[in-house]
This record gives structure tokens, C-alpha cells and sequence, in this order.
């Protein structure tokens, strides 16, 4: 464990447990014996049955939650509090529709205390990237799904995260806007190198993207496999699925993944 | 265009109409709509006094108790003109919006800043909930007679019924505000990187806002209701004091002209108030445009 900080991985979960305790006492646990390493660069995809905790562990990666047992480093170091290298995208968007496009995405860089001037340059860099140059004074209601999306993920990144967490970030989607956000995300994560935990319920969108692909158990969730997805890069993901490996990996990763979901649902209608 | 119906919800437009024709006959349905609604409003409003002033002329109804919108009339324009028993009708309505005004922005100040404090500190809220459900469950009237025993006559007891009035529904709203606040959104700020201030000032307060302004807008007319309450339980001046004398004088009139003023007021506060409120919401959904 004393090797040098700069080759430790980017996030380690080692042995992490983590259960919630309701007000009348009882307990749900939610993670046991979770283990995973996301390297530096690396991109991570992690799928599972619905609830089984997988918002709860990045919740534990940023900080917002402590594990009631193992432990979370980043970048070989423990988590304490909120980490300031860490972007999280959530699945429904948490803009602040009071603010406008622009106030949206400086939000980050003055609540850490970078200059009104500094933020707005930088805002409006970001928001290039992302094409809404021409929509700084809109508010977020004024938005279609796709271009607020756009926004969100300008406001994560104009904070230059070298750990990048996203919960199922493009669920609410359409298809086609889906895609060109799949080849966006690529290329900014191609320029940024940044280490990304990608959580999602779509098997194809995680083989599309990861170098990785850990299935979770039902809940409480472990890691029931990983699978190293081999697909050269840069990946055009319009064009992907329809490779043979592409397919082959996604048939493959579906048959481990069948039998939680199955699991998840025959837990489900026997409690009801 | 004759063929184009206006009262439709959507109106149907021949293939090849231009938009500029669209957004024309979307105004001019607008436009309407609003002269339809405004109207009415009047109709009504005519209607009623209408029909106040007929019963109370023909003896219907007997004009010594329930007088008539033209001895109201009368009487507003005396008092404007000679003043009161007591003095100068603008110097009795300046102390009883005086007290409702010192009452409502000290309310209003504390409510919010108590609701926002107790709803940001969850071991505060759970000690303090048991105590302010207590008080909130004293019908406030009844503090008058105390509040009149304590600090006098004078403005200090309207003032503090005024404020007590204010500062639980205000309080009530900002605390509910602060709760209904997205967890997500304060998840988002604080990963960006703000402060517990930081979340408080740009994400807290800003979601509490509708609810704040929602409280507002009643608790204006609460403050009154204080102010006019105190000065009944016992006063020297104001317009509580003026329909207190004119109940002792059977002076239905002039019960009616005090009312009338006082709801003069508050419509005018509450006006105030929405072009506040817009000035501040301008980010929400506009509703008018969209639908027709
Ligand atoms: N704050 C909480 N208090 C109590 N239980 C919780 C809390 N958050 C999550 N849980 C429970 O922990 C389990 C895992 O929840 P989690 O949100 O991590 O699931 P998930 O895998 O993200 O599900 P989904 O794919 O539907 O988003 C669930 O059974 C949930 O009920
Ligand atoms: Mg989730």
C-alpha cells in the first residue's frame, strides 16, 4: 500500500459496507463487501438490477455518505468531506432554474472563489464546447432535455474534475440525442483524461463507452464480475453496435446480468 | 379570417397562413380574452352595488344597519374632507399603517430568517417544532387584550400584535420552503464546491422564495388585521378606532367607509407585491402565451 501517490488508482473501494438505518431502527444494507478500482484515465462502467445500490456508491465516492465499514480513497488518499476533484453528473438535472445558462455554468468556479470575470470567460469557453453559444441568457425551462443536459455537463466539467461520476446521466433522453451525447462525452473525456464511473441501466450504452464493465449483484450489491471491454479507440458509437464483438460482449455481459435482474424481480413481487 | 374562430382553444388555420397572421390573431385572442374577463369583472362589480343600493332605496333591507354604497360614498368623502371625531381621516389611516407596516417588515424579516434558520438545522427544528406548534395554536387575537396591557395605548401593542400575526405564517412558509428544497440540486452545489452559505444564499433561499412570497401576500392583510384588532381592544387613534366609535353610534355608514379604506390598502400592498414578485421570478414558466 506504500507505493507513490501518482500510481495510485484514482478511486479504491476496499471492503465497503454500507447500511442505512430507518428512524424506527431497522437496517437495509445496501452495499457489503464492496470492492472496485477505477485507474487514472480509465473509464468505468457499472450496471446492475434497479436498487441496488449503485447511486449509494458513488454517493460514497463524492463524499456526500460514509461507509459504515471498509474504506474509500481517491487518488491514495482517504475521502474526507466533499472532494473538490470530484464531478458528479445526476440522472434527472440539477440545474438551477432560477439561474440562466451562463450563471449555471460560472456557478462552479465562484463558489470556488474564482474571479466573476475569470468565470464568465471560462463559462462561455465551456459552453462553446457544448454548442449553446448562442442560448447564455435562457433559462433552463427554456431548454429542450437534450441542451439542458448539455448544460449540466458543462457546469461538471468547467470544474475540470479529475474523478468524473455520473448517474445514469442520459436516461430521460431520446435515442438519437442520446448518441450525440454518447461521442460528446468521448471527446471531452479524450481531452480531459479524466477517471469516470459510469452508472447506467443500458447495457450496449456501458459497453459503447468503458474500458470497464463491473455487473453488480441484486442488493445488497457486490461486484459479481467485471468485464474488460477490448474495443479500439476513439470509439464512434453511432457505428459500434452494429460490430460483432460489440455484440458478442453485450450478449455475454447480458446473461451474467439476466439472472440479478431476475433475482431483483422475484424479490420485489414476493415482498408485495 | 373571418373563418378563423377565436374562442377555440387552439385555433385551426388554413395551409399556407403565415406566421406572421398566426402570431397576429394569437394576440388579437389574447386581447380579447382579457376585455372578456375585465368585463365581467365589472359587470359585477356594478351589478352588486347595483343592486345594494336599489334594496336599501326601495326598504328592502333597512338602510340604518346596512347603509348604501352612496352614504358610504358620502361618508368617505366627509371624512376626507372635514375629518373625523377623531381628528383628520389621513392622520387615523397613517397610524394603523403604520403599525401594520412596522409589524409586517418586522414579521416578516423574523419569519424568514428563523423559518430559514430552524429549516437548515434539522436538531433545532426537532427541539424548537413542540413549542412553536404551542404558540401557533393560540388564536393571536386574543393577545391584544395582553399586548394592550403591557405596552399601553400606543403603537407598540398594534405593532406586536401586527408582528405576531406576521411572523408565524411567514415563518411557517419560509421553514416548509427550505424543506422542499431539492436534495439533488443542494447535493449539486455543494460537489460544485459551495459552502453551507454558499448553499443557503444560492440555492436554499432562492427555492424557498415562492413559498416566502405565497406567505407575503396574505400576511400583509394580516398585519392590518392586527393593527385594526389592537386598536378595537383599546387605541386612540386609527381606522380600528373609528369603526370601534361608529359601532358605539350606530353609524353603519361609517363602519362600511372604514372597511372600504382598508381594503383599498391592502389591494394596493398586494399590487405592490406581484410586481415585486415578477421583478424577482422572471426565470419561471411565463403561463399566459403558450396555450392560445
Ligand atoms: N437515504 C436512504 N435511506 C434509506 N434507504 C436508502 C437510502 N438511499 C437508498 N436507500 C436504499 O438503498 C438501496 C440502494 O439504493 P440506490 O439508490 O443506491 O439504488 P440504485 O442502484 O441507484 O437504483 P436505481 O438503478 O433504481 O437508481 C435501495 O434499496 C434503497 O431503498
Ligand atoms: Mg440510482
Amino acid at each position: 500500500m506504500a507505493s507513490e501517490p501518482s500510481r495510485s488508482p484514482a478511486i479504491e473501494l476496499i471492503n465497503v459496507t454500507r447500511r442505512f438505518v430507518s428512524p424506527t431502527g431497522k437496517t437495509l444494507m445496501a452495499l457489503r463487501d464492496f470492492n472496485m478500482t477505477v485507474e487514472r484515465g480509465e473509464f468505468v462502467a457499472v450496471v446492475g438490477p434497479t436498487g441496488c445500490g449503485k447511486s449509494t456508491t458513488l454517493n460514497l465516492v463524492t463524499g456526500l455518505a460514509k461507509p459504515s465499514a471498509g474504506e474509500v480513497r481517491l487518488m491514495g488518499g482517504p475521502v474526507n468531506g466533499i472532494d473538490r476533484r470530484v464531478g458528479f453528473a445526476f440522472q434527472k438535472d440539477a440545474l438551477f432554474p432560477w439561474k440562466n445558462v451562463i450563471d449555471n455554468v460560472m456557478a462552479g468556479p465562484l463558489f470556488r472563489g474564482k474571479s466573476k470575470a475569470e468565470a464568465e470567460r471560462m463559462a462561455k469557453d465551456w459552453l462553446a464546447r457544448v454548442g449553446l453559444s448562442k442560448f447564455l441568457h435562457h433559462y433552463p425551462h427554456q431548454l429542450s432535455g437534450g441542451m439542458r443536459k448539455r448544460v449540466a455537463l458543462a457546469q461538471t466539467f468547467i470544474n475540470e474534475p479529475e474523478i468524473l461520476l455520473m448517474d445514469e446521466p442520459f436516461s430521460a433522453l431520446d435515442v438519437q440525442t442520446r448518441t450525440v451525447m454518447h461521442e460528446e462525452l468521448l471527446k471531452l473525456w479524450a481531452e480531459r483524461q479524466a477517471s469516470v464511473v459510469f452508472v447506467t441501466h443500458d447495457l450496449e450504452e456501458a459497453v459503447a463507452l468503458a474500458d470497464k464493465v463491473y455487473v453488480l449483484t441484486a442488493g445488497p450489491a457486490t461486484v459479481k464480475s467485471v468485464y474488460n471491454i477490448d474495443l479500439p479507440r476513439p470509439r464512434v458509437v453511432s457505428e459500434i453496435r452494429y460490430e460483432q464483438n460489440f455484440i458478442d460482449y453485450c450478449k455475454t455481459i447480458w446473461e451474467d446480468l439476466r439472472q440479478e435482474v431476475e433475482t431483483s424481480y422475484r424479490r420485489a413481487s414476493e415482498a408485495a | 379570417m373571418a373563418d378563423i374562430t377565436m374562442e377555440a382553444p387552439a385555433a385551426i388555420f388554413r395551409p399556407g397562413t403565415s406566421d406572421k397572421e398566426i402570431e397576429a390573431a394569437a394576440l388579437k385572442s389574447i386581447k380579447r380574452r382579457k376585455q372578456v374577463v375585465l368585463f365581467w369583472q365589472i359587470a359585477i362589480l356594478i351589478g352588486s352595488l347595483g343592486l345594494w343600493e336599489l334594496s336599501s332605496q326601495m326598504n328592502w333591507i333597512d338602510p340604518f344597519f346596512y347603509a348604501s354604497p352612496s352614504a358610504v360614498a358620502d361618508r368617505l368623502y366627509d371624512w376626507a374632507v372635514n375629518g373625523t371625531t377623531e381628528g383628520s381621516l389621513w392622520y387615523n389611516l397613517g397610524i394603523t399603517m403604520e403599525e401594520a407596516l412596522i409589524g409586517f417588515f418586522s414579521g416578516s424579516i423574523a419569519g424568514v430568517v428563523v423559518g430559514i434558520g430552524l429549516g437548515r438545522n434539522k436538531l433545532l427544528s426537532d427541539i424548537f417544532s413542540v413549542y412553536i406548534k404551542a404558540i401557533n395554536s393560540i388564536p393571536r387575537v386574543v393577545l391584544a387584550p395582553i399586548f394592550i396591557m403591557i405596552m399601553g395605548l400606543g403603537l407598540a401593542s398594534k405593532v406586536a400584535l401586527a408582528f405576531i400575526m406576521v411572523f408565524f405564517v411567514v415563518f411557517a412558509n419560509a421553514f416548509q420552503g427550505v424543506r422542499e428544497a431539492d436534495r439533488d440540486m443542494i447535493a449539486n452545489a455543494r460537489i460544485l464546491g459551495a459552502s453551507d452559505w454558499q448553499v443557503t444564499r444560492t440555492v436554499i433561499i432562492p427555492s424557498a422564495m415562492s413559498w416566502i412570497f405565497a406567505s407575503l401576500h396574505v400576511s400583509f392583510g394580516f398585519a392590518i388585521i392586527g393593527a385594526i384588532v389592537g386598536e378595537f381592544v383599546g387605541a386612540r387613534f386609527g381606522i380600528g378606532q373609528l369603526i370601534s366609535i361608529a359601532k358605539g353610534t350606530f353609524d353603519a355608514a361609517g363602519m362600511f367607509a372604514a372597511i372600504v379604506l382598508v381594503m383599498i390598502v391592502t389591494l394596493a400592498a398586494e399590487y405592490v407585491m406581484t410586481l415585486i414578485e415578477n421583478r424577482l421570478a422572471k426565470w419561471r414558466p411565463q403561463q399566459s402565451l403558450d396555450t392560445h
